[in-house]
């Protein structure tokens, strides 16, 4: 482990790379990352009110500030104003650790991407492997959660968090995998580099990089808790689940996190699939800033799709979600590594 | 294997019990289920009733007759004027008044909007039940015409109170006829849509179908009526074997499914959404000059006895029983609510089942918790 992160490197707003950073600069591009981290989950969340009510015939948030922009920053006030309450008998330590587990397994994912080729806070060079692990202790977080609240709902939502994560891991892990194949390197910015010499990557592996982008939607989205797969939740059966004994910032600290969640999971579909923060036009070389607009345009058409299903699909049952994953993705995705790793042995990925 | 069982004493499960309300989104009001839960298997559902009983069928014997008939409203609110109308039917039974045609026909018309503008509603919550939200949304728009014709004709949206015995409160709009044409018009080509987006839905037939099922004998065992017991094969449909109003005189088809499961009932409702419109497009342009109301006394008084009629809410047969003993007040009143008799056949069904089953079950019953606890 420890050669792991002497071999890992910062890079960070400098080209100039394997230079160490002062404590001060280390800290002020933490502030930067927190900063757009909580901007990116307010603005993720208007979004989702805007999207939700386009789809339900309804106007929306819009009221407060230019098209309701300041609605989620009066809504995160009220929140840190609001009492934080909790059940008498809740585990006391564990009940208040939950919340942070999930927003600091979150904050953590968002370290490594490549928003343009100079910002990236830290490409360790197995990227891929270090964002699958990270946002699986996500999970321990509502675990915690469910079982500290003494609430049964509570319980039972974490319950089926617990079996759903894990399940579902497995496809993500296993479709990122796939890809994999091709670039031969797990460092985002070796996946990137790929790219960029031959196209991106759901058309450099053409059919089973399709087939691997779609398993890896399905799962994400079950990764993350969102409907249809929001058994976790489950407002009209478990009224809020695992966080039905939370309020205040601590159920505030959740929402966020799953939104930030939403917004990795679409992050690692760009980079991965759809060549990061290259242009569709190759122009981006030249005017460097470019890059962070093409991978957020990119990771926001992601989103929007999340959340078309979110508004879209009624949510499955706890054993079909099982029956789906074990019975379907896991296989096909097994068969779509064997496949990927022939079209790459015989060289029949398309080069542009 | 010896060791294998003393182990399994220790640490051995034991199903618990969950308290699902009178504070739940899924029971739609205040009904509280106590749930004995082995882990997400349902073993036992007992509905325990109560938190929205008003004492209706006493202030009814404290009232006059004019006065019971808004009472009715806040049983089944989403059938309100059917609800009217069963009460005005058994006044104007026992005093054996002769209805104009005119009003026979603007009842039937109001009472099948009535049904079609319910029917929307539960096809929205049903959807939310099973986690697509956006149905509730779709519901809404098309019930939202509705409500402006009920608005337009007697004031109310809700609780209409447009029967009295003897007739209707007042003569229907002008506007009413072209309106509730454009409604035909517009609803035709929406409920296709409803099918696109929910019926056909993948998720959605694999969360239904096979999933609370109620065999013929059950439902009749159970006393169920309305869509529930015709999605079991129950032939109950109180429109054709006792028709009132006017019934008689219009062509449609009693929605019938063998199947008995979750995606039956809905089935059942979506289909009785297009005979309802069928009978309101047979009437609408016949609707026959004429009194709207015939005169009654101020005070009604019933003849001693006993009367009784039963109507077709949109969630079945609703009974009123009324005995009279010749005074202005009624000395018993009773409803026979549908609500009541299709709960009873919950815990048959969702026996056995997920939790979330259990909620697409008591969503295709479409429980109003007001006309179960009255």
């Amino acid at each position: 482990m420890t050669s792991i992160i002497n071999s890992s490197y910062f890079l960070i707003l400098s080209t100039t790379a394997k230079e160490s950073l002062s404590i001060l600069e280390i800290l002020l591009i933490a502030l930067g990352y927190l900063t757009f981290f909580a901007v990116a989950g307010l603005f993720l969340v208007l979004l989702e009110r805007r999207v939700a009510a386009w789809f339900q015939l309804r106007i929306g948030p819009n009221r407060v500030g230019y098209q309701g922009l300041l609605q989620t920053m009066a809504d995160a006030l009220k929140l840190v104003s609001k009492e934080l309450t909790g059940t008498i008998k809740a585990d006391k330590l564990l009940y208040n650790l939950a919340p942070y587990f999930v927003i600091i397994t979150a904050l953590m994912s968002l370290a490594v991407f490549p928003f343009s080729k100079q910002i990236q806070a830290f490409d360790i060079n197995i990227g891929i492997f270090f964002l699958i692990a990270v946002s699986s202790i996500g999970v321990i977080g509502i675990l915690l959660g469910g079982w500290a609240s003494n609430n049964k709902f509570a319980l039972i939502g974490a319950m089926r968090s617990g079996v759903q994560t894990i399940s579902y891991e497995l496809s993500v892990g296993l479709s990122l995998l796939t890809m994999i194949l091709i670039t031969g390197s797990l460092q985002l910015s070796e996946i990137v580099e790929v790219q960029r010499q031959g196209g991106w990557l759901i058309l450099q592996g053409h059919i089973p990089a399709i087939i691997a982008f779609m398993v890896y939607m399905i799962a994400g989205t079950a990764e993350t808790n969102r409907a249809p797969f929001d058994l976790v939740e489950a407002e009209s059966e478990l009224g809020a689940g695992f966080h039905t004994e939370y309020s205040g910032m601590k159920f505030a600290y959740f929402f966020l996190a799953e939104f930030i969640n939403m917004f990795i999971i679409a992050s690692i579909a760009t980079t991965v699939f759809f060549g990061a923060w290259l242009s569709p036009f190759g122009i981006t070389e030249s005017i460097p800033w470019l890059g962070v607009f093409w991978f957020l345009a990119k990771a926001m058409v992601l989103v929007f799709l999340m959340m078309w299903f979110r508004w879209t699909f009624p949510r499955l049952r706890v054993d079909q979600l099982l029956t789906l994953e074990w019975k379907y993705l896991l296989p096909i995705n097994l068969v779509n590594i064997v496949i990927m790793a022939l079209i790459v042995w015989l060289n029949l990925t398309i080069k542009f | 294997m010896k060791e294998f069982i003393e182990i399994d004493k220790d640490f051995k499960t034991e199903p618990y019990q969950i308290n699902m309300g009178p504070q739940h989104p899924a029971t739609h009001g205040v009904l509280n289920l106590l749930l004995t839960i082995d882990g997400e298997i349902i073993k036992k559902v007992e509905p325990d009733l109560g938190y929205i009983h008003r004492s209706i069928e006493k202030m009814c014997e404290r009232d006059s007759y004019q006065q019971i008939v808004h009472l009715t409203d806040r049983m089944d609110y989403l059938s309100a004027n059917i609800n009217n109308e069963a009460v005005c039917l058994t006044v104007e039974k026992a005093l054996q008044l002769e209805i104009p045609d005119r009003v026979k026909v603007i009842r039937t018309i109001i009472g099948e909007l009535t049904r079609i503008s319910s029917h929307c509603l539960w096809w929205g919550v049903m959807g939310m039940d099973v986690g697509a939200l956006t149905t509730y949304f779709y519901g809404f728009r098309d019930r939202e015409m509705l409500n402006d014709i009920f608005e337009e004709t007697c004031g109310a949206r809700l609780t209409m109170n447009y029967n009295v015995p003897g007739g209707l409160m007042y003569d229907i709009h002008p506007n009413f006829v072209g309106r509730v044409k454009k409604f035909i018009d517009h609803f035709k080509t929406k409920i296709p849509e409803y099918d696109r987006l929910l019926s056909e839905n993948v998720i959605f037939q694999k969360r239904t179908k096979g999933v609370g099922i109620l065999s013929k004998e059950d439902a009749i065992s159970f006393g169920v009526s309305g869509p529930v017991g015709r999605a079991s094969g129950y032939s109950c449909d109180v429109r054709k074997y006792h028709p009132y109003s006017a019934f008689d005189r219009v062509d449609f088809n009693e929605v019938l499914r063998t199947e008995g499961d979750t995606f039956a009932r809905y089935q059942v409702r979506i289909q009785e959404l297009w005979e309802s419109l069928y009978v309101v497009e047979q009437l609408i342009d016949n609707i026959p000059e004429g009194e709207y109301r015939v005169k009654t006394n101020a005070v009604i008084k019933l003849p001693k006895g006993e009367f009784y009629q039963k109507v077709e809410t949109a969630r079945g047969e609703l009974g009123v029983y009324i005995i009279s003993t010749g005074t202005k007040n009624p000395y018993r009143l009773k409803f026979r609510s549908p609500g009541f008799s299709n709960l009873s056949a919950l815990n048959h069904m969702a026996v056995g089942s997920k939790i979330g089953d259990l909620v697409a079950i008591m969503a295709t019953l479409d429980l109003v918790i007001p006309d179960i606890d009255r």
